[in-house]
């Protein structure tokens, strides 16, 4: 495989020293005084934790494309998240009222050690990288997005899940008071979508927190989603506050609600057409022309194994 | 308000056709300021589609509507507002061959056989062809009335492929499609139920013995 040498933080993004010292002294003073307040961390400083609050010391990663990014304007405006209304510009206006602190996420299921995670302890389970991934959206448009996260195999590896585990499942936020979407059944809430087991520990999984060096802003899945990008993008939960280990394949969303249109799969492949449409090309979002999609999203040196004798039309 | 003079209404036509160019000026508009969001093609395909199922939409209201209410000057609208469901198709369907597939023959052709909501959107624009093309009134009169009558009824079918190609190609939230179906099915129904009304009134009368 040929890995890229990742392009270079621009000098803009670069939060200055002093600037993230003297939010680490002020967030020890805050978390100080929340402690002494006795509520437990909810008045810690709103920057810290909204979106767009930088998220520093990224480390890079082979697996960054170096292709142009998606500009952020069109990262964060053009989304598919129904719960918040199924308007690509539904989610940017009714999810910014979205609670993301205090947030948990129950890890349970097949494991020996289940646990329950706070935000800021998942934020620092692992090192942050920058991933500069495609996405392929199953309705043929793409983008190429910075996310900030860390393989999601850290996160499996510290629960350590038993022999009977072959799937994991992520459950993501459904609440009707929140998120407008969910009074209309349009899907099956909550949104579920899950992995098998060798692909969930395959190191391009990502449980992202960021996005272009920030906090995750609410509509793209905010505190904590992940990131599966040799798949189609329903497969990539948003919101999640429960992984479960399972024995048994679980009922993911979109295929609970067109199971002939939307496999447990849904592996990105040119030559695997949806029933309504074409496959072969797609339209990276800022582009004219159309592009060629690529057999899982130009990631196959890294997951085709992961599928060898598998008959993926079968398995789409 | 029952019956307007002549001036009149050719006034309410000129003003009615400025206001059926609010659309494509709007997404002129949006295009020029940046204003079309990220994906601008889809948003230029979904919005002249929109238009032209609700000009479909107007077009065959206006019938029930002059019936309904005695305003016999609207059928005078009913020409123009076709066209205007054409020429939204037409922008819609250019705007596939161009924009989006950008003049890519093969997958057209492909998308046409293979993709069924494709194929009906296809078959709906093409059978539109032939109602604008014998929308004159020197076509009127080529055709005959009876006969041309006969013909613009294809309108109906036209407008349920319409709905039809809206319908299955939403992913999912199918609200918008269902919209339009109730609107056509309610436009069609009154029509058939004139029809119906009328076919009984012609039977019931004994016949006298015309033979």
């Amino acid at each position: 495989m040929l890995i890229r040498r990742p392009s270079d933080i621009a000098p803009s993004e670069i939060t200055l020293q002093a600037l993230y010292r003297d939010r680490r002294a002020f967030l020890r003073s805050a978390g100080l005084l929340a402690a002494a307040a006795g509520t437990g961390g909810l008045l810690l400083p709103a920057q810290a934790t909204a979106a767009g609050a930088k998220l520093a010391n990224l480390r890079k990663s082979p697996f960054s494309t170096t292709e142009d990014k998606t500009p952020y304007k069109d990262v964060t405006t053009y989304n598919n998240y129904y719960e918040f209304g199924t308007d690509k510009d539904e989610p940017a206006a009714n999810a910014q009222a979205l609670k993301t602190r205090p947030w948990t996420v129950a890890v349970e299921g097949e494991v020996k050690r289940s646990l329950t995670l706070d935000i800021d302890h998942l934020l620092k389970l692992a090192p942050l990288e920058e991933r500069v991934y495609r996405m392929r959206c199953v309705e043929g448009w793409s983008m190429v997005i910075p996310w900030v996260g860390y393989s999601l195999s850290e996160l499996i590896k510290r629960v350590e899940p038993t022999g009977n585990a072959k799937f994991v499942e992520f459950v993501t936020l459904a609440d009707p008071k929140q998120m407008p979407g969910i009074s209309y059944p349009v899907l099956k809430w909550p949104y579920v979508e899950a992995l098998r087991m060798d692909e969930a520990m395959n190191p391009l999984a990502l449980l992202c927190v960021g996005l272009y060096g920030e906090v995750l802003p609410n509509q793209n899945g905010a505190p904590v989603r992940v990131v599966i990008p040799w798949k189609y993008g329903f497969k990539s939960g948003k919101s999640i506050v429960k992984i479960r280990f399972t024995a048994t394949q679980p009922k993911t969303a979109w295929n609970v609600a067109q199971p002939s249109e939307y496999g447990f799969y849904a592996n990105v492949n040119p030559e695997v057409s949806h029933p309504r449409w074409s496959q072969a090309k797609e339209r990276r979002i800022g582009e004219f022309g159309k592009r060629p999609t690529l057999m899982f999203n130009g990631y196959a040196e890294q997951v085709a194994s992961l599928y060898a004798g598998m008959d993926l039309k079968k398995n789409f | 308000m029952r019956s307007l003079r002549n001036e009149q209404v050719e006034w309410i036509k000129r003003a009615g056709f400025v206001l059926c160019l609010v659309p494509l000026a709007r997404l002129v508009w949006l295009g020029v300021r940046d204003g079309l969001g990220a994906n601008p093609i889809e948003y230029i395909t979904h919005s002249t589609g929109w238009w032209t199922l609700s000009f479909l939409m107007i077009t065959l209201a206006v019938t029930p509507l002059r019936r309904m209410t005695g305003l016999n000057w609207l059928l005078r609208l009913r020409r123009m507002l076709g066209l205007f469901a054409f020429f939204h198709a037409t922008l819609h369907f250019a705007t596939y061959l161009w924009l989006d597939q950008f003049f890519d023959w093969a997958a057209i052709a492909k998308d046409i056989v293979k993709r069924p909501f494709i194929t009906i959107g296809f078959a709906a624009f093409v059978l539109l062809i032939p109602l604008a093309a014998t929308s004159t009134n020197s076509m009127v009169r080529r055709l005959g009335g009876r006969r041309w009558q006969l013909l613009h009824r294809v309108v109906y079918v036209i407008a349920v492929l319409g709905v039809a190609h809206f319908w299955w190609l939403v992913k999912k939230d199918i609200t918008e499609p269902v919209l339009f179906a109730c609107a056509l099915t309610l436009l069609l129904g009154a029509r058939l139920a004139w029809a119906v009304r009328k076919a009984r009134g012609v039977a019931r009368p004994p016949q006298p013995s015309l033979r």
